[in-house]
């Protein structure tokens, strides 16, 4: 057991899945000598050789594509997205490709791959480097959308997504790399993807979120408790598929449900949480469902006043929260 | 016809399949005429491109990712008869799809042909990764993909090529150039002449053949194949053909093409230069000829029976295989 960043965790995951399985290769744009524009991949190429950890042309439909053919012959691809916001040239391969063979091709074919993509703002980052595109894959069936919050969840949940037999979006949050940490076994160990997970029980108000805002609910939660608003805290680590036992099971028991991402909110993963929550729980809410989410605005400015106004942060959580469990 | 080492045995089955392609296509139209089949894409015209690269490979291990115009190649790369009619018909036994795709969406695992979907030049890249796969597990295999003059318009064209190129896979990238994409002849498509020249801007060979010679077009597949098999490199080969029918059943091309240039064309039908060069050559006997011919229409009359009464698909598997299960 050491205590890892969350791009640590995801580094040595990496490295024991490569070392576990010959049929594992990673490729991307800058991943091989330079080890990845954040590093992740750094010290990879040079253990398991130019084939296995591959410097790929800067083409993300190619990237993408390359491996959908690889994984049908006989590979495990990983392929990087350098940043999620230039993940939409290879939207048509992700899509209308890797998600719909299996499909269509009445189970014959399968396409077993893991697409990682550092996500998210808050890093000065601007319009281009702060995106959160996670909505876009969870409206297809066919995908699974993972978003870790822990160093931990990262490392059980990226050896789960690169086990499954599935194309599987692994989003990493650009501003949890370095700044979250945590306890991690050396010893491989799978989280099941779909399985929500129940940070911090609570009573008067339950907190459903996913990704880094997690870490920033429980900031939130424990300047809420010293007031005596005891707070819930659901992180739902995959949106696609949704753990909606679990949603429904916080959502009853609070009766009072602040759904919190840094995604704009039209269209967000929040709206359909809210909507199971009204299909199948209604009677149990005792306040109408709250979405704190970030802006409808196109995407992160760069400046910093504006992207600080553009970002969901404990101190907005903390007010969404509060002003919740008094209604 | 090109002097060539090609055996007689394997000319006798190029024309075989060449036909049979014919045959059945020729069926498909009049079902859909009947209103018994509601769209179809033709490789009428094509047979000679598709069914001379299909026997330089490696049949059913070697990797191919076609695209709708090709009913001749999936037919010599050994899809039945009754698979195509199943597929046309969109029955629940249809081994392509199960029914789920429009027709000439093909797809069929145990002859190791990739599904493909309606998106234009989506498979080329799907080929570069079935080599790049090959090349890390050295299992001997070539992949090809197969697409039309106007989907070399789309970026994924440009990328697949790239990329198989500097990784030096093991793919040929086998243009079928008919002329024109739907209704947009190929000078509203590119401003150079022909798409093999395309090959030296990634460092691979771009080989120029006449589509409607399947032994020149075997020949020049079994080259690439080598060349990819030795680690030199992917290949970008341009059959110059032309289809005879519109782009589909829905299309009507007496919009876009005169009927001179397609009789002009028609004097070189792949299906009647070759039988010539089969029968003159004494390849194939008038009665082989004949039994041969039997054989084809008694298969298309049993296809077409078969998948006719074939089971449509039950709603309840709507939900099938989204996922793995
Ligand atoms: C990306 C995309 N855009 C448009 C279409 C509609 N479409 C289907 S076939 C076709 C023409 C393709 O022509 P070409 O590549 O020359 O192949 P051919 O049919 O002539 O063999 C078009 C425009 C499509 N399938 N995919
Ligand atoms: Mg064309």
């Amino acid at each position: 057991m050491a205590v890892m960043t969350y791009l640590e965790a995801i580094r040595e995951t990496l490295r024991q899945e490569l070392r576990r399985d010959d049929r594992i290769i990673v490729y991307g744009e800058d991943v091989g000598v330079r080890g990845g524009v954040f590093r992740v991949t750094e010290g990879l190429q040079a253990e398991f050789g130019e084939e296995r950890v591959i410097d790929s042309p800067l083409a993300e439909a190619a990237i993408i594509g390359t491996a959908i053919g690889a994984a049908v012959n006989g590979l495990r691809p990983v392929p990087e997205i350098q940043f999620s916001d230039f993940i939409f040239p290879a939207i048509n391969q992700i899509v209308q490709e890797a998600a719909r063979i299996r499909y269509r091709s009445n189970g014959a074919f399968g396409v077993p791959m893991v697409i990682r993509a550092p996500f998210g703002g808050g890093v000065h980052g601007a319009l281009y480097h702060s995106q959160s595109v996670e909505a876009f894959f969870a409206h297809v069936p066919g995908l699974k959308v993972v978003i870790p919050s822990t160093p931990y969840d990262a490392k059980g949940l990226l050896a789960s997504a690169i086990q499954d037999e599935d194309p599987v979006l692994y989003f990493e949050h650009k501003a949890a790399y370095r700044s979250l940490k945590g306890e991690v076994p050396d010893e491989r160990y799978l989280i099941p993807i779909g399985k929500a997970d129940l940070k911090r029980p609570g009573k008067h108000v339950s907190i459903i979120t996913y990704g880094l805002m997690v870490s920033y609910a429980l900031k939130a939660a424990e300047v809420l408790d010293k007031e005596g608003i005891s707070v819930e805290i659901l992180d739902l680590r995959s949106i696609r598929p949704l753990d909606v036992e679990a949603i429904l099971e916080t959502a009853k028991k609070t009766g009072k449900v602040l759904m919190v991402h840094e995604d704009n909110l039209t269209g967000g993963i929040g709206g359909e949480v809210s909507a199971l929550i009204a299909e199948h729980a209604l009677f149990y809410l005792d306040a109408p469902i709250v979405r704190l989410a970030g802006p409808d605005v196109p995407a992160m400015p760069y400046s910093p006043p504006l992207e600080h106004a553009f970002m969901v942060t404990p101190e907005k959580i903390t007010e969404a929260a509060r002003k919740l469990a008094k209604f | 016809m090109s002097k060539n080492s090609i055996t007689p045995e394997l000319q006798k089955d190029m024309y075989y399949h060449m036909a049979l392609a014919r045959a059945l296509d020729d069926r498909m139209w009049i079902l859909n005429r009947q209103g018994r089949a509601p769209v179809v894409y033709s490789s009428n015209g094509h047979e000679a491109a598709q069914v001379g690269s299909a026997f330089a490979l490696n049949r059913g291990e070697d990797w191919i990712v076609p695209y709708y115009r090709d009913l001749a190649l999936v037919l010599a790369y050994g899809m039945t008869p009754r698979q195509v009619m199943l597929h046309l018909l969109g029955k629940a036994e249809d081994p392509n799809s199960g029914g789920r795709q429009m027709p000439a969406h093909w797809g069929l695992k145990e002859r190791h042909i990739l599904t493909t979907g309606s998106v234009v030049a989506t498979q080329d890249i799907h080929a570069a990764g079935l080599a790049l796969a090959s090349k890390v597990l050295k299992d001997g295999r070539v992949s090809v993909a197969y697409f039309g003059e106007g989907s070399t318009s789309q970026g994924e064209f440009h990328e697949a090529l790239n990329f198989a190129a500097v990784h030096k896979l093991p793919v040929i990238f086998f243009n079928e150039n008919n002329g024109y994409a739907i209704s947009v002849p190929a000078r509203k498509q590119m401003a150079v002449m022909d798409i093999a020249a395309r090959a030296e801007g990634y460092g691979m060979p771009g080989v120029i053949v006449d589509g409607n010679d399947p032994l020149k077009v075997y020949e020049v597949t079994k080259e690439a194949r080598e060349r990819a098999l030795a680690g030199e490199g992917p290949t970008l080969i341009e059959a110059k053909t032309y289809r005879f029918v519109p782009h589909s059943s829905d299309d009507d091309d007496r919009a876009y093409r005169s009927r001179e240039e397609v009789a002009e064309w028609k004097k070189r039908d792949p299906l009647v230069t070759f039988e010539k060069h089969v029968l003159d050559n004494k390849i194939l006997s008038q009665e082989e000829h004949q039994a041969m011919q039997q054989k084809i229409k008694d298969l298309v009359n049993d296809a077409t029976d078969y998948a006719e009464q074939a089971a449509l698909p039950d709603p309840d598997t709507l939900g099938l295989y989204v996922y793995h299960q």
